[in-house]
């Protein structure tokens, strides 16, 4: 049912049961908002967000509030704006007032509110909350003294992902973001997917920073440095060089990365493709034996991790694949320094991810072999675009490049891997060959390319009709487990991913990305998907070049070695 | 406990609420007027045993009684009773001899049990310690005794809810029912629609005693009509103010009242569990309301198909943590899901989304312990006490500079004059009175030229305070009025939940420019003096936004002793500013002391102590105090023999 309210003293058509700031919005009118969180329930928490309401004695939060008929609204009165500004200037009176220090500094949704409401003065002297920062964390690095408690953090961690590792602790203005009894967050449950930093307007969270070494290797005639940049990397960091939104910068990547001095560029494509052939082969061998069913996708270093924590009985489930990234970085180590003659001591593999749990992922005792990690350094999206930055390369004038040999072709499989359903996707494709011994008849699955929590298809392969499961975080996953043991049998694979929406919405990605941004870089992977000439791994020659080469076939006994891994339950100590 | 023996609960249930005639009625009838106590075939002896009493020793006065008793094998019953109000006078010590009315006596400490016994048991009375008798149509009056309801403190009160407390063993349900207790349940259950007790309570003109004042009957109404396959009743006891303690001598004194009331409220919005959430501090409380429960629900009075009426109740007591935020409903609706308790944003109201994302109704204590009477005795004898807009009684505890601290409950329309200089009997050693402070932490302080106001919600709000839940603290002359706004910004930015800016950050930022303001220049900065008048200037836009934009009622309100104190007070405020004078000598470091040479004798005590060496002379000549050096201590004067320091 539509009605109208008078806004600032002009109609606007409103719907019984939305919110006066939905209400707003829809008519272009902008209200700021801080704890504001699309699609959660409001916590009304920030104020920021107020507006004056004839007949109402306080002001009222646009965001809880439903519009009523009765309604007249003033959204920028004096008596808001005062109350607005007045709300920033006592976040600032407790911050510790080093923008030019900080991550966030022109990133900062606390230093927009003092520009927008045009704070230039301190009104509130006062004793300000010192802190310590926390970079226990293999990932993710907290620093308490920039928070200012709108708990977007906390809501993505408890309501989105599912991982519930931060809360509020203490009262009053000691009251802190943090895991369990505020201790470090290397001792918390933390699954280092990164979704809080995404959430933090401040810099209160941020990843943990491994470029710094970087400069200095590459400038080192002994040291030969690699990249192996992640397919979803090179979608997502030209949004931070100002292009819009889904622009795949693949190329020009490969130029500006070696301009900084990389010895070699390698797209983890590649190595996304060999994920999808082991992985395929597992999948086949399982079904054969009638092992350990169903198998649940192991790409993903924060379910990884969580699985350990909360469902180590679960593990057995797990495929037994590195990710992509070691998987590659396995290769790199072994048959590319075998391959150029180059001491395995000397080699530095960094890699360019859109996650931040890869760098957790990267430090597991078992991602090593004879002694050398698969990977030595992970960088995220915005990481890797700093470090081109602080480079001097103008990625505007430069001329677009392939990747190195002897990884430089991949399957627009391994490109799908970017998004929530595409391991399932590229999956489906190939162990439907390797049962079938024919190429998958659909172009495109429809039901696992959509943006759902939850999604879900049946295949018929051969005398097999598989189910496929697919989500994107944690706690879908936790339900899906216990239904498993509650007895459900459909299922034969599940993808878990900890983002929403895969690793293109991964906590390493640019922040501040709306819906919109989000729909291009998808679109931008589906299409590259459709219209690519390679879509499957096994039809990929450098890849098939490996295979005869050096690894032999799928869970050969070299493949096992290099390429596949084990769990361990993990104790949570708080 | 004897009058168990008695009568079974079953019996009296059976008896006194469901009139099922049997054939020993008449001895039944005896039995029940042994229950209620209108005659005893031994000496009986009531120990206040209420927090209050328990602190003042009535623990040790009871183990006395008991050791006494024993050691003279006299055959005499010792009952446990609440609090019947006067906090002040406790330990209290009620006898009641055979064929004679109950007596009252004050102060009754252990080393003094063993006289008044001594004179008491053989009909004689000691001096000093009556307070005064009760009254009984048939017993025997005691010479001399005036009654206790000739008493001011008693005269001009109206207890309606607290008509029990002090009087009857809260352990025991059977002296309840005896009382009259449960009738009202089993009306409501036996011959009213969930519908009609909404009505009734409507009709009646119950507001909410929380301090909101929201009407009890529509708020209920609310929840009944709300769609929803559950409902739950939530009775609010996480009485947190400082200075309040209505609840807590309601659940201590009369446990079964606020049982009954909370049966009758669950009814009446249909729910089938209800919640009594009480302050883990109130451990005497918790106990005797878990008691309390359990012989009810032994006699049938709640679980299963109550009374064949086909209507379930369970109550669960819940200890809450502490917080004082929690008593803000919806924060302690989110305490009770097991959640950090802090305040969710309204509307939805609870009525209509609360606990567990059901219709919800959060009354406060004494909200519910008014409901058996109003349906007892009808709605239009509860609305035929108070004034055009608020009906019944208000609870109220006294504290501060009284004579009188205690507990007391009065008609609505009952001026604060009469409270504070008739019941509670003036302020303490004749001092002049300043201001009464009402509504707790986030009520305001009332002037003396305020106090004619009548206590009525309206009235109250419209002098600039509220009712809020029945705190009442009188300040006299010696109290410092920024002293006091800083005292309750304190205690709400310290209970603040954290959770939204205005308040967290607000009340912090209020509570430091009042301690700007109270701290002494001398060693102060320019800069700090700068700082302190920018403080200033801020103090009441920053109450201002606080009040505007806080998520819940402890933000909103937390500037109200604020702006109260400034509006009333506000020449104490600029005499602190600008003349750096705390004039009632409370703030420390704006006292400056003197030496009156005339009576210094150079003892040199005070320049030995003086911690800031401010204070300069030679051996028997007269002191001097360099005003700039000196920080306020005290020191000087705590030391003096001779009274040579003063304070100006």
């Amino acid at each position: 049912m539509n009605f109208t309210i008078e806004v600032n003293n002009k109609t606007i058509t409103a719907r019984k049961g939305e919110t006066i700031l939905e209400a707003l919005e829809r008519s272009g009118i902008k209200v700021p908002t801080l704890c504001h969180m699309p699609g959660l329930y409001p916590t009304g928490s920030c104020r920021m967000c107020v507006v004056e309401v004839e007949g109402k004695s306080n002001l009222i939060t646009a965001c809880s509030y439903p519009v009523e008929e009765w309604m007249k609204i003033r959204t920028h009165s004096p008596r808001v704006v005062n109350a607005r500004k007045t709300n920033v200037e006592l976040l600032l009176s407790n911050h510790p007032d080093d923008c030019l220090y900080c991550e966030r500094n022109g990133n900062c949704e606390l230093q927009k509110f003092a520009e927008d409401l045009n704070v230039r003065e301190r009104r509130f002297p006062g004793k300000k909350n010192k802190y310590k920062s926390d970079p226990s964390g293999s990932s993710i690095v907290r620093d308490p003294a920039k928070c200012i408690l709108c708990g977007r953090c906390v809501r993505t961690c408890d309501e989105v992902i599912g991982a519930v590792t931060l809360g509020f602790i203490g009262r009053g203005n000691k009251t802190i973001i943090g895991p369990p009894f505020n201790k470090q967050i290397n001792l918390s449950s933390c699954i280092t997917c990164g979704q809080c930093i995404m959430a933090c307007p401040t810099g209160a969270l941020h990843e943990k920073k491994h470029a710094s070494d970087l400069q200095n290797a590459l400038h080192n005639p002994d040291i030969h440095v690699v990249m192996n940049y992640s397919p979803t990397v090179s979608v997502t960091i030209g949004e931070k060089f100002g292009m819009k939104p889904g622009r795949d910068i693949h190329g020009i990547l490969n130029a500006a990365l070696r301009k900084t001095g990389f010895d070699r560029v390698f797209d983890t494509s590649f190595g996304a493709d060999l994920y999808i052939t082991e992985l395929a082969a597992e999948m086949e061998q399982r079904l054969i034996k009638g092992e350990t069913l169903p198998v649940f996708s192991s790409d993903c270093p924060a379910w990884v991790k969580y699985a350990e924590q909360w469902h180590p009985d679960m593990l057995p489930h797990l495929s037994s694949c590195k990710s992509p990234q070691q998987m590659l970085g396995a290769i790199i180590s072994s048959y590319y320094t075998k391959l150029y003659h180059i001491n395995p001591d000397n080699l530095y593999t960094v890699s360019a991810m859109p996650c931040t749990a890869k760098k957790f992922e990267a430090q597991r005792e078992q991602m090593t072999h004879k002694g050398i990690s698969d990977v030595d350094v992970v960088l995220t999206t915005r990481e890797l675009a700093e470090f081109i930055r602080l480079n001097g390369i103008d990625t505007e004038q430069i001329e677009p490049e392939l990747a190195d040999k002897p990884f430089h072709v991949r399957s627009s499989s391994g490109k799908l891997l970017s998004v929530s359903g595409g391991v399932t996707e590229a999956l489906i494709r190939t162990l439907h060959y390797r049962i079938t011994g024919k190429d998958f008849s659909q172009a495109k699955i429809a039901e696992l390319r959509n943006n759902k929590d939850y999604r879900e298809v049946k295949i018929k392969m051969g005398d097999h009709k598989l189910g496929f499961a697919v989500v994107s975080n944690v706690k879908l996953a936790s339900r899906l487990i216990a239904e498993i043991k509650a007895g459900r049998d459909d299922l034969h694979f599940i993808e878990v991913m900890a983002c929403p929406g895969g690793c293109i919405n991964g906590g390493g990605q640019p922040i501040g990305t709306d819906n919109a941004a989000l729909k291009s870089r998808v679109k931008t992977v589906y299409e590259t998907d459709d219209k690519d000439s390679i879509r499957y791994p096994y039809k990929n020659p450098a890849l098939i070049g490996l295979y005869r080469d050096f690894l032999g076939e799928p869970l050969g006994s070299l493949s096992l070695e290099l390429l596949h891994t084990t769990y361990k339950k993990r104790e949570v100590p708080l | 406990m004897p009058s168990s023996n008695l009568l079974s609960p079953d019996k009296l249930r059976d008896f006194v609420l469901l009139n099922k005639v049997s054939d020993n009625t008449p001895e039944i009838e005896k039995k029940l007027s042994l229950i209620r106590r209108d005659t005893v075939t031994k000496p009986v002896i009531f120990v206040g045993t209420g927090t209050c009493g328990m602190i003042a020793g009535a623990g040790e006065t009871l183990q006395s009684i008991r050791n006494y008793l024993s050691e003279k094998a006299i055959d005499a019953e010792i009952v446990e009773v609440g609090c019947i109000g006067l906090c002040s006078q406790e330990p209290l010590v009620d006898i009641q001899l055979p064929g004679k009315r109950r007596i009252s006596f004050t102060k009754i400490t252990a080393p003094r049990v063993e006289s008044l016994l001594d004179e008491v048991l053989n009909s004689a009375l000691p001096d000093g310690q009556v307070l005064g008798q009760y009254p009984h149509p048939h017993l025997e009056a005691w010479e001399g005794v005036r009654m206790l309801s000739e008493m001011p403190f008693f005269r001009l009160q109206n207890r309606i809810v607290l008509s029990n407390c002090g009087i009857i063993n809260p352990f025991s349900i059977e002296e309840y029912i005896a009382r009259g207790g449960y009738k009202s349940l089993t009306r409501v259950l036996r011959n009213y629609s969930s519908e009609k007790v909404c009505n009734i309570i409507e009709e009646s003109g119950l507001r909410g005693r929380g301090g909101g004042g929201f009407p009890t009957g529509k708020k209920w109404k609310t929840a009944l009509s709300a769609d929803a396959d559950e409902r739950f009743l939530i009775c609010n006891g996480d009485e947190s103010d400082p200075g309040a303690f209505m609840d807590r001598a309601l659940f201590e004194g009369d446990p079964h009242k606020i049982i009954e009331g909370v049966a009758i409220a669950a009814y009446a919005i249909n729910a089938r569990k209800a919640y009594i959430y009480v302050r883990a501090e109130y451990t005497l409380a918790v106990d005797r309301l878990k008691k309390g429960i359990s012989q009810a629900t032994e006699a049938g009075l709640l679980g299963h198909n109550i009374l064949n009426s086909g209507y379930n109740l369970t109550i669960q007591v819940r200890e809450g943590a502490g917080a004082f935020v929690c008593g803000e409903e919806t924060a302690l609706i989110s305490s009770l899901e097991g959640k950090r308790g802090t305040p969710r944003p309204k509307p939805p109201f609870p009525a209509v989304r609360g606990l567990f994302g059901k219709p919800t109704v959060v009354n406060n204590v004494e909200t519910l312990a008014n409901v058996p009477a109003i349906l007892g005795n009808g709605p239009l004898w509860f609305s035929g006490t108070g004034t055009e807009t608020s009906k019944g009684t208000k609870v109220f505890a006294l504290a501060g500079k009284i004579n009188n601290t205690g507990l007391v409950e009065v008609s609505m329309g009952t001026s604060l004059y009469d409270l504070i200089f008739h019941i509670a009997g003036g302020v303490r050693e004749g001092k002049r009175i300043k201001a009464v402070q009402l509504g707790g932490p986030s009520g305001s302080c009332l002037p003396e030229q305020l106090l004619d106001v009548k206590i009525d919600y309206e009235a109250l709000q419209e002098a600039g305070t509220i009712m809020g839940s029945g705190g009442l603290v009188v300040m006299d002359e010696d109290t410092c009025m920024v002293d006091i706004a800083m005292f309750f910004t304190d205690f709400l930015q310290r209970e603040s939940c954290g959770k939204c800016i205005p308040c967290r950050e607000g009340s912090r930022r209020m509570h430091e420019i009042l301690e700007n303001i109270t701290r002494r220049p001398v060693s102060e900065s320019g800069h700090e003096t700068l700082e302190r008048f920018k403080g200033v200037m801020q103090l009441e836009n920053l109450a201002g936004v606080i009040r505007d934009t806080s998520l819940c009622g402890l933000g909103q309100t937390a500037p109200n002793p604020l702006i109260s104190a400034l509006k009333y007070f506000r020449e104490e405020f600029e005499e602190h500013i600008f003349d750096r004078k705390c004039r009632a000598n409370v703030c420390k470091d704006l006292r400056v002391f003197y030496i009156d040479i005339e009576k210094c004798t150079g003892c040199t005590a005070c320049a030995k102590k003086c911690p800031t060496t401010a204070i300069i002379g030679s051996p028997r000549n007269p002191h001097f105090i360099i005003e700039d050096k000196c920080i306020g201590c005290g020191i000087c004067y705590d030391v003096c023999k001779f009274v040579a320091v003063f304070v100006r």
